[in-house]
C-alpha cells in the first residue's frame, strides 16, 4: 500500500461557488498528494477531509456505477472516480461542474431539467394490458435483449448532455440520455409503449433537434452510443411518417 | 417541453436519401463529367449529339432531376442546421427553413423547367 505513497504533490484547481457567499463561481487552488492509484475523486475527498471539509460535489460508488460524480476535468466531461490523476500529471487538474447546468454548489450542479424530461420518455415497460401475476413473466430470449441491451446501460451520469452543443443551444432539447432511454424501452419485447413515447420523442424537441455531432457517444462512459440510439429513433420515426402520410390507408 | 407531431421528418428524409445520391452519384459525375469528359479521355462518348440523345430520354431526365432535386434539399438541411448553430439561432426559426428550403424548392422546379425542354 504505501510503496506508492512519495512525497510528490499535484495542483488541482476546482471552481467553487457557494451561494451567499460568492457573487459568482471562481477557481480555487489546492495541493493535494499524487499517488499513481488516486483518481479526482480521491483528490476531492483528500481535499474535503484535510483541507477545507465545506468543498461540495456528489459521488457515491467510487467504481462508475451510480452515476453520481460526473464532473469537467481539463475541459471534459468525465466520470471522477474513473479520471486518473496520471492521466494528468504532473500538469495542473482544473475541476469544474459540468456544462451546460446551472451550479447549485460548487461541483454540484442542479439536476431538475433532466429530472422532468426522464419521465416524460416514460422509462419504464409499457403494457397495453398486464397480465394477471399468475400467468407468468414475460419471457424473452437471448437475441431479443441483446436488441436493447447497450442502451440500457445507462448510469444516468449526464456527461453526454455536458457534451451536447445542440443541448447548449437549446436547452428544451430532450437530449442523448433521454432519447437513448427511449430506443431502450421502444426496441425491448416486452414493451408496448412505443406511441406514447413518440410524443416526446419525434415532437418538436425530440430527435430532430440532433444533427449528429456524435460528442455524446465519445464521452459516455458506458458505451451507451446515444447517438446511434438517436439515428435508429429518426429513421424509424420518418419511416413511421411516410407510412401515415404518404399511405394513410396503410393504418387506422 | 412540447409534445406532438413535427413536420421535420419529411425534411430530415430528403436529407438522408439526398446525402446518400449526393455521396455515392456526384463523386462519379465528377470523375466522368467533370475530369474524364474535359481532358478528352473518352472524347467520342462526349459528341454532342450523344449527350443530347442521352439526356433525352425520360429515365435519363427522371435520373438527372432527382440526382439533383435531392442534392439540393441534403444542401438545404445541412446549411439550415449550419446557420443556426454558426449564427447561435434556433433551427426552427422560421426564416432560416423557409430560405434554406424554399430555395432547394426553387431549385427543383427550375431543374424541372430545364430538364422538361431539353
Ligand atoms: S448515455 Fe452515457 S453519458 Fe449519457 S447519461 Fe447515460 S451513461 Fe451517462
Ligand atoms: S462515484 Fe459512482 S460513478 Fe463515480
Amino acid at each position: 500500500m504505501t510503496s506508492s505513497v512519495s512525497s510528490a504533490t499535484i495542483t488541482l484547481e476546482v471552481l467553487r461557488y457557494r451561494p451567499g457567499r460568492d457573487q459568482a463561481p471562481a477557481f480555487q487552488s489546492f495541493q493535494v498528494p499524487y499517488r499513481e492509484d488516486w483518481v479526482v475523486l480521491d483528490a476531492l475527498n483528500y481535499i474535503k477531509d484535510q483541507i477545507d471539509g465545506s468543498l461540495s460535489y456528489r459521488w457515491s460508488c467510487r467504481m462508475g456505477v451510480c452515476g453520481s460524480c460526473g464532473m469537467m476535468v481539463n475541459g471534459t466531461p468525465r466520470l471522477s472516480c474513473a479520471a486518473f490523476l496520471k492521466e494528468y500529471y504532473p500538469a495542473t487538474v482544473r475541476v469544474e461542474p459540468l456544462e451546460h447546468f446551472p451550479i447549485e454548489r460548487d461541483l454540484v450542479i442542479s439536476l431538475d431539467d433532466f429530472m422532468q424530461k426522464l419521465p416524460a420518455v416514460r422509462p419504464w415497460i409499457v403494457r397495453q394490458d398486464d397480465r394477471p401475476l399468475d400467468a407468468g413473466e414475460y419471457r424473452q430470449t437471448p437475441a431479443e435483449l441483446d436488441w436493447y441491451k447497450q442502451f440500457s446501460m445507462c448510469i444516468n451520469c449526464l456527461l453526454c448532455y455536458s457534451a451536447c452543443p445542440v443541448y447548449e443551444l437549446e436547452p428544451r432539447f430532450i437530449g442523448p440520455a433521454a432519447l437513448a432511454l427511449v430506443a431502450r424501452y421502444n426496441l425491448d419485447s416486452r414493451d408496448q409503449g412505443r406511441e406514447q413515447r413518440q410524443e416526446i420523442a419525434a415532437g418538436p424537441d425530440g430527435v430532430w433537434d440532433c444533427t449528429l455531432v456524435g460528442e455524446c457517444s465519445t464521452v459516455c462512459p458506458k458505451d451507451v452510443d446515444p447517438a446511434g440510439a438517436i439515428q435508429r429513433l429518426k429513421l424509424s420515426s420518418a419511416l413511421e411518417w411516410v407510412k401515415n402520410v404518404v399511405l394513410p390507408w396503410g393504418r387506422r | 417541453m412540447k409534445t406532438g407531431r413535427s413536420s421535420e421528418p419529411i425534411w430530415w428524409l430528403l436529407f438522408a436519401v439526398g446525402g446518400t445520391v449526393a455521396a455515392f452519384l456526384v463523386p462519379v459525375h465528377i470523375a466522368v463529367g467533370g475530369i474524364a469528359g474535359p481532358a478528352g479521355w473518352i472524347p467520342q462518348a462526349f459528341a454532342y449529339d450523344r449527350m443530347v440523345g442521352l439526356i433525352s430520354h425520360p429515365l435519363s431526365r427522371l435520373y438527372l432531376f432527382a440526382l439533383i432535386s435531392l442534392s439540393l434539399f441534403h444542401w438545404a438541411h445541412r446549411f439550415r442546421y449550419t446557420l443556426a448553430e454558426g449564427l447561435r439561432l434556433k433551427a426552427s426559426w422560421l426564416p432560416i427553413p423557409i430560405a434554406c428550403y424554399g430555395s432547394a424548392i426553387v431549385g427543383t422546379i427550375l431543374a424541372a423547367a430545364v430538364l422538361m425542354r431539353l
